[in-house]
């Protein structure tokens, strides 16, 4: 038939598109009805769809799309600062935190972390506090996933329809890209709810983490292998291929510069980046993140038992090393690799969109069909994020703001998926917004921002579970200086640096996310000791025994 | 054994500070996995390991119910 990889791209994408459609339906098949259902699968997940609806839903475009940008930018540090860091501690988040909130939520018939923080705290107005902040954190993330997508979509969908769209090579546009993937989701949430979007990410974990091996595989091979192409690094970038740089590698930096300016070579070098110690060290607060996420919050709730965990809790570092370890390395490959028949860069010098650095390879280097079913890797890994996303925004608003203060049998179970629903609209529609107004935001350095804030939460939900002396004061102390601290941060770094990826803000040297949660954590501390300690009967009823 | 694991999970904090490798790529481990990387690599094995030794010898069984006992057993 004679298509090219642009359009057997479109082809794969509207084929996955149509799958996911299918599943929602069947899923829709199944659903009782009711918001307990549709909210949290009626408890009723097993082991193996948790660990692929956990893992689906943590691996975002941040570990796509991200992850090969910032491994371009800045070499094979970004493993050591995301991924060994979060093998670690998303494991000990999932034990420590995910399980013990699984056993409240049953034990006490929560739906929502607004609602564990209510009645942990015995504070209603908590949730006023919570909620504009979980959204607020929510949103970026949804804005990562939006940009992930449509960067991917417009760049390995290139020279697909060169005369509909000759602005972009031929690649379906950002604003089109975007508006297909919400819709698409949305279509798919609403049918199923969490049960659609469980089901849904087991096939999409499953396809990105196998595609994402084929991707590399095949790169791999049209580079003339793994090791000629980190041979190529190694010549052109080799500060790419650790954390600090030196003397040598600046030396080859200014020789390989003066080669491409003679017209002696096609890759222009990247200069050498260095990792600070301090940089490096402060990462350890990033997976942290997962102890606060409410969309993750909502997966542990639909465990059927405590049992359950076990699997995501030992299978979650190796799968997040199987995804991540092909992106870092195509990325890394990707500063200074030629394309075999013409030899010209695959990446043009001076690139600066390093969003587009992945779907930028595949579409070049992978054969027309391979390269069309690696974009479905692609989109797997974005999707199934967005899902549960979309999902958890419509659960937090119906339960903890609409039923919380309507009262729980003013409105029908009906009536309560459907207000959700419109919910999830209304913020799905402000950020595909966004997405439009900074398409080139660095999808790493959002990601980082969005962990930062969740990260600074994640005090309030350790000491909540583990600390009986915590008190509601306390905790409102946590997540206001959490806010405070977080904007105000935010706001420096967005005026610095616009959240451009050669940029990354630092506060003395160090990550910021370790001013927040410090903070945070100290004025939790500082302000609960001051305070009157909990009820007796509010400290029993989260740390006596189970009567 | 309690004990033992949160060591480990020590020793995997310090251990992810390979400040000997962030000046080197050599060796290449399988021939294109620079050192430093393959080493972190490594850490997130390791990760998986400690993470089955918490569960085999730290998991609180006490959270577990039997069904139909909670608030959250109906919905």
């Amino acid at each position: 038939m004679g298509w090219n990889s642009g359009q057997l791209a479109v082809a794969v994408i509207v084929g996955y598109m149509l799958l996911l459609l299918g599943i929602g339906v069947l899923s829709g098949r199944v659903f009782r009805g009711t918001a307990a259902d549709y909210f949290v699968a009626s408890r009723g997940i097993g082991p193996f769809v948790l660990l692929m609806s956990v893992f689906g839903t943590t691996m975002t475009s941040f570990a796509i799309i991200g992850s090969s940008a910032e491994a371009f930018t800045a070499g094979v540090g970004v493993y050591g600062k995301m991924v060994s860091w979060s093998g670690i501690f998303h494991s000990v988040c999932f034990f420590l935190i995910g399980v013990r909130l699984w056993s409240f939520g049953k034990r006490y018939g929560y739906t929502t972390q607004i609602q564990f923080f209510r009645d942990r705290f015995d504070s209603n107005n908590l949730g006023l506090l919570l909620f504009p902040a979980l959204l607020a954190l929510v949103i970026p993330y949804l804005l990562m996933g939006v940009i992930g997508a449509a960067t991917a979509i417009e760049n390995i969908t290139a020279e697909a329809f060169p005369q509909t769209f000759p602005a972009t090579k031929g690649g379906i546009p950002f604003w089109l890209g975007g508006l297909i993937v919400c819709i698409v989701v949305l279509i798919y949430v609403f049918l199923g709810g969490v049960r659609g979007a469980a089901w849904a990410n087991t096939l999409q974990t499953l396809v990105f983490v196998v595609l994402g091996v084929v991707t590399f595989a095949v790169i791999a091979g049209r580079l003339g292998g793994p090791a000629a192409a980190t041979r190529q690094v190694a010549h052109y970038n080799p500060a790419h291929l650790k954390l600090g740089a030196t003397e040598a590698d600046e030396a080859v930096f200014a020789q390989r510069l003066a080669e491409f300016e003679a017209g002696d070579s096609p890759i222009k070098p990247r200069h050498p980046h260095e990792i600070p110690a301090l940089v490096f060290i402060t990462y350890i607060f990033i997976p942290f993140s997962v102890a606060m996420f409410p969309h993750l919050f909502q997966h542990w709730l639909t465990a059927r038992s405590a049992a359950a965990f076990k699997l995501t809790v030992v299978a979650h570092p190796l799968l997040m090393m199987l995804t991540w370890l092909p992106c870092v390395l195509i990325g890394v490959w990707a500063t200074s690799a030629v394309v075999p028949e013409t030899g010209a860069a695959v990446v043009p010098p001076d690139f600066t969109r390093a969003n587009a650095v992945l779907p930028l390879m595949v579409n070049k280097l992978a054969p027309t069909l391979i390269g069309g079913l690696l974009v479905a890797g692609v989109l797997a890994a974005i999707m199934s994020s967005l899902d549960s996303q979309f999902i958890c925004l419509g659960n937090i608003f119906t339960n903890d703001i609409v039923n919380h203060y309507l009262g729980q049998d003013r409105l029908s179970d009906r009536a309560v998926v459907l207000l959700g629903r419109g919910f999830i609209v209304g913020i799905v529609a402000v950020t595909y917004a966004l997405s439009l107004t900074v398409p080139g935001a660095s999808v790493f350095r959002l990601g980082v921002w969005c962990f930062t804030g969740f990260a600074s939460l994640a005090p309030l939900v350790f000491a909540a579970l583990y600390w009986r002396r915590a008190t509601k004061a306390g905790a409102y102390a946590c997540v206001l200086v959490a806010a405070a601290v977080g904007l105000t941060l935010f706001a420096l770094a967005f005026r610095e640096t616009g959240l451009q990826a050669e940029h990354e803000f630092l506060i003395f040297g160090m990550m910021p996310v370790a001013l927040n949660v410090v903070g945070a954590a100290g004025a939790l501390v500082i302000v609960s000791m001051l305070t009157q300690p909990p009820p007796a009967a509010t400290v029993a009823k989260f740390f006596g025994p189970r009567p | 054994m309690r004990t033992v694991v949160w060591l480990l999970l020590v020793a995997l904090i310090v251990l992810h500070q390979d400040f000997w490798n962030w000046r080197t790529r050599e060796p290449l481990v399988f021939g294109f996995i620079p050192s430093g990387l393959a080493w972190h690599v490594g850490i997130s094995l390791a990760a998986a390991l400690v993470a089955a030794l918490a569960v085999r010898f730290c998991w609180p069984a006490e959270l577990e119910a039997p069904d139909g006992q909670d608030a959250g057993s109906s919905r």
